[in-house]
Formats: structure tokens, sequence, C-alpha cells
């Protein structure tokens, strides 16, 4: 069993986002382990990308932050190195098409395996241009996360077939950030994925309080938690990982 | 041309909240374009609201003043709302009411795509939203205010460089909010496929008539076709029917900016390298990160830090040439053709027409050659005053 696996085995997942370099990457490497403290299954981490066009407001600002203090890809591989040394927490990146492929794809996935990074979701790379680096992912063991939209309809069953790690469900319309409310059918995209695959299901997009992370846990296998903890991080700055610590156990003990 | 691609450049790299959306937008323009109803409704608002076909005008003075090839303009800008975007928003506008569409959002730079999908919108009866960079809003007030007139509601973009690719930026995001009413009016050959198809195949009616019309001048073919280089709808239409005439030169005028050993320039094809950014693969300017680089150009249209996918194309195979071109000599250039011809041209043209005044004397004086005088200057004139140091004062 890989480590993204792993995450989904003991209960529903909580999955805990945050950008790489925002405020800084010491500050980073010390809020994945209160993420992990507080009991997230898997950490998505951002490479800032200058121009997000799938993030809100929240995330844009964060890329700008980490950019703006010089967070490059070479530092967050050194980051996630670091990071392993003492955590064997499951760990994919979130990041746009880019800047892998400046980096090369051949020599981005093998740095991925070398500091052990378990998985990659790209926002800019559907599913009908995965073939771009699935070669290169899979020659490293690096497990490529597909992205489920409310308006995928009979994409579903096609994405949800050849889905590894689990799927990210992405829960509204619009780009990332702070939802009241959700009407997507949720319950109906689970059904479909289900019917077609073991491949379990996590729900992002808009989700912040414990009370629409225990609703969607239950429909799915897990949630994804971004913009509210950016957020958080955006309130406190260097001085957020008690307040991370806090809000995530809140949402945790919820599910 | 095959999966949606230029050799290895183009693709559809988008999120997949709008997935669906463009395949839906290619099957729906693989009917109309073939849809006799359809071809003659476009046809007829090309010839009686846009002002089709445009001249091919002889510029004799120019020439002779140049000692070269004969120059010929093809007058863009003579078209109405005095560029060459009409021909786009036209055939987009009609696409998406046919596709049950309500609402039309659309990028723009200079605003000269805004001010044409504005129009459209008015005539066709679609609601209209435009988003543009703040520093854009600031350097081209005037069409701002023309958009809004037109009825159009825009959105100032102040995230990133506050200019054309973040404008760009927020129009994809408006687009994954809204989708099942809302038709994206892309301005140039970019973005994911069908976009660059779709724009070069509805600017394609500038070479098509071109070519009528200069062999009706000359009775040959010409020497070289030339025309300026943002994200290149107007450099692709100028080109598309005479790429299979391996005679004719096709040149594109990039903005190199202050220069392009400056950090200040657009100059992608230069400059630039390759990359995935706004749903296609092609060249962008970037840093040794990936990250995408801010561009400068004098020229809000041509400010973009990317090129089309077809231009790509025809770079690598060496179909066409690039050549940059400075805010200076742009200037300069659109000094000379107010003078020399009496006529005011678009800075973003005024790059095609620089690059002619250095190279009309590599061809013979029997050769023409044609420049796509893509959009009129009016509303750069307050921008050429205030680069040359005098300052105009439209109010009291």
């Amino acid at each position: 069993m890989n480590r993204i696996e792993s995450a989904f085995k003991n209960g529903k997942a909580f999955i805990a986002f945050l950008t790489g370099g925002d405020p800084s990457l010491e500050k980073t490497e010390e809020f994945i382990f209160e993420l992990e403290r507080a009991g997230a299954s898997l950490i998505e981490l951002g490479i800032p990308f200058s121009d997000p066009i799938a993030e809100g407001e929240v995330i844009q600002a964060a890329s700008v932050r980490a950019l703006n203090a010089g967070t490059t890809v070479h530092g967050i591989f050194e980051l996630v190195k670091r990071v392993r040394k003492k955590s064997k927490i499951p760990l994919a990146f979130l990041t746009y098409l880019n800047p892998v492929y400046y980096y090369g794809y051949d020599k981005f996935f093998a740095k991925c395996a070398e500091v052990g990074v378990d998985g990659i979701i790209i926002p800019d790379l559907p599913f009908e241009e995965q073939g771009e680096l699935k070669a290169e992912a899979e020659k490293y063991g690096i497990t490529l996360i597909s992205l489920i939209a409310p308006t995928s309809s009979e994409r579903v069953e096609r994405i949800a077939k050849e889905s590894k790690g689990f799927l990210y469900i992405v829960s509204s319309m619009g780009v990332t950030g702070v939802r009241s409310e959700i009407t997507t059918d949720i319950e109906a995209i689970v059904k479909s994925i289900r019917a077609v695959s073991k491949t379990p299901a996590a729900v992002g997009f808009g989700i912040s309080t414990p009370e629409q992370a225990a609703h969607f846990a239950e429909i799915a296998d897990g949630v994804i938690v971004g913009s509210a903890i950016v957020r958080i991080i955006e309130k406190y700055g260097k001085d957020a990982g008690k307040e991370v610590y806090e809000y995530v156990r809140a949402m945790v003990s919820g599910l | 041309m095959k999966n949606g691609r230029f050799g290895e450049y183009g693709g559809q790299y988008i999120p997949e909240t709008l997935m669906n959306e463009v395949t839906a937008l290619e099957k729906a323009y693989e009917h109309y374009k073939n849809d006799l109803q359809f071809i003659a409704e476009l046809d007829t608002l090309y010839r009686n609201y846009a002002g089709r076909p445009s001249l091919l005008y002889f510029a004799e003075k120019m020439t002779q003043d140049l000692g070269g090839a004969k120059i010929y303009l093809k007058r863009e800008d003579l078209n109405h709302t005095g560029s060459h975007k009409i021909n786009n928003v036209l055939g987009q506008a009609l696409l998406a009411k046919k596709m049950g569409k309500t609402r039309v959002i659309a990028e723009t730079g200079a605003g000269q795509h805004g001010v044409a999908i504005a129009t459209a919108a008015a005539l066709l009866g679609l609601e209209c939203e435009i988003f543009m960079g703040e520093e854009d809003t600031e350097r081209q007030s005037l069409n701002v205010y023309r958009m809004e007139l037109l009825g159009a509601k825009v959105h100032t973009v102040t995230s990133g460089t506050k200019t054309l690719k973040d404008a760009v930026n927020e129009t994809m995001r408006e687009w994954t909010r809204r989708v099942s009413d809302t038709h994206y009016v892309l301005g140039s050959v970019m973005g994911p496929h069908p976009f660059p198809i779709i724009v070069r195949d509805l600017q394609s009616v500038i070479s098509k008539e071109a070519r009528e019309q200069i062999l009706q001048c000359e009775n040959k073919l010409p020497a070289a076709v030339i025309a300026c280089v943002g994200g290149g709808s107007n450099a692709m239409g100028m080109f598309y029917h005479f790429i299979e005439d391996r005679d004719v030169k096709l040149i594109g005028c990039e903005a190199a900016g202050k220069g392009i050993y400056t950090p200040h320039h657009a100059a992608t094809i230069a400059k630039g390298k390759k990359g995935v950014f706004h749903g296609m693969k092609s060249y962008f300017c970037q840093d040794e990160n990936g990250q995408i680089a801010p561009v400068h150009s004098i020229s809000a249209g041509l400010d973009y830090p990317g090129i089309g996918p077809e231009h790509a194309y025809l770079h690598k195979t060496r179909r066409a040439k690039y050549v940059p071109v400075t805010d200076e000599e742009a200037v300069s250039a659109f000094e000379y053709l107010a003078k020399t011809e009496g006529i005011i041209c678009a800075i973003e043209s005024a790059h095609a027409i620089a690059y002619v005044q250095k190279a009309a004397r590599d061809f013979d004086k029997d050769e023409s050659i044609i420049v796509c005088l893509s959009g009129r200057g009016d509303k750069d004139v307050a921008a050429i005053a205030k680069y040359r140091g005098v300052i105009i004062h439209e109010q009291n």
C-alpha cells in the first residue's frame, strides 16, 4: 500500500492544503507538522505559480506572498526532504503544468520520488491531456490525481475508471475559496464513481466549517480544505502554527 | 492539425470544469461553419455592418519614400469599431447565440477587442462583461467608457501584473463560475482548442480578400505579408490564405518594448521558451522557474507573454519569420505613417510599419508587400503624446 492509499484506510480522510513558502519555507515545514499533529491524513502542498487560474483570491494572494518570498520549485523539494526526515504523512503537490514542464517531466518526477512526494494534482491538466506526463509520473511511482467537476457529467465514469490515489471532486463551479453553500449533487457524482471504480473520492472547494466537513465526509471518503487554512496563515503569518492546529483539530474531530 | 494541435503546439490545458464546454463549442463550431444560413448571416454582418471588404490601399508616397517594394496596406482600421477585432467577435457572438447563450465575457488589452465584443453584443442582444487590467483601464480610459456606452460591464482586474494576461486569467475564472449561459469570446488565436482555429478562421477573411485584391492590382502574389503579433490574430488572419503560397514571406512583428536585451519587452518568439499556459502549449516569456514573466510594450494590445500555437508552429517549421520591434521604432513609425500617408494607425499596427521602414529596400521595386493595418490609432494619441513628453488637456 502506498502512502496515498493509506490516507484513506483509517476512516474518513481530512486533506489539508497549504501554499509552500507562505510566509516562508521554514514556516511551511512547521505548519505541515502542525497539520499532521492535528490529524490531517494527507497534505496537499502548493507549488506557487504566477498565474493560478483555478484559484480564488485567498490562494492567489498566498501564491504572491510565497513567490515574493523567493520560493522556487527547488526550495520546495528541499522542504519535502526535511519533512520526510521526521514524518511519513502522505504528501501530494498541487501546482500548474508550466512549472513542471519547465523543470522537465522526467527530472521533476525523479526528484519527487527521491525526496518522498507521493502524488500530484494539476488543475490545468485535464484527463485528455494527462498523456503529457503520465509515463514519467508512473516511471517514478508518483500518483497523478484527477479532478471531477460539477460539469463533468458523462466524463465522470471515464475519469474514474482510470483514476489512481484518490479522486478530487470539485464541489462547486468557479475557483477555490470559502463558500457558505454548496449546491452540487455530490452524492450523484460519488455514485457514478463507485459504479466503476474503487478509488476513494474526496470533496474540495469551498469547505470551511466542521458541519460542511462532516456532511461531505459522510457522502464521500474525505474532504479537502484549502482556502480556510490559507486564510489563517494570511491572518497570523509566521505565528499561524497554533491557530492552524486548533482549526484543523476541530475540523478533524467533526468527521 | 490533429487533436487540436499544430504540431506539438496547442491542446486543451484547462480546468475540468470547462472541458465539456469546450467540447460543446468545438461541436457547435464544426456544425455552424458549414451551415449555409450561418455563413450567410455572418457574411451579411461583415458587409452591411462591419464594412467589409476592407480596402487594399496602395501607399504610393510611402513606397516612393522608402524606395523598395510597392507597399500595400490592408485597411482593417477602416472596419466598424476601428480594427480587425470585429471579424472575430461577429462570428463568435453569432455562434454563441446559435448555441443558446445569452451572455458573453471577454478579456481586453488595448480595449479594441472589448469595444468590438461590446458592439457585437449590443447588436445581437447579448449581455456582455469585459475584464481589463487596471494598468490598461488607465492607459485606455476612453475605450472603457466606450464599452460602457455600448452597454457592457467593465471589470477592472487588479491581480498580477494588471495587464492583458491577468485579464485572461480573470475571464477564465469567471467562465468556470458561470458557464451554462455564457460564452467566452477569446480575442486572439490563443487559448485552448478550438479557440485558435475559430479565431483564425474568422480572421482569415483578411487574407482571403487581400489575396484576391493584390492579384487584381498586381497580377501576381506579393513577395511578403507583414503584421504585428501579440496573441497573433490579425497576423494569423493576414497569413492564412498565403501559407500555401510558399514564395510569399510571412513576417510577424513582435513587441520588443525597450529592447530584447532588457527585461522590458513582450517578444515571445525572440526571447520566450516553450511552455503551457492559458490552455495551450506554445512559447511564453517566463523566468528560470517557469513563472510567467512580466512583459512590457507601449502597446497594450501586444503586451502579452505568449503567442498563439499556430504561430509557434509556423515559427518552428520556419514558414513564418518573427522580428522584434521596439517601442521607439513603433512610435516613430506611427508618426511616419501619419505624416506620409495621412493615416493614424494603432500603435500595434505601427510595429509592422516600423519593420517595413527597415525592410522595404530588401525587395525589388517590381515586388509588392502587404502590411496589415490592424487598427486605427485614435485610442493611442494621448499615450504617444505622453511618450513624446507632450501633455494633452482633453478637459477644461
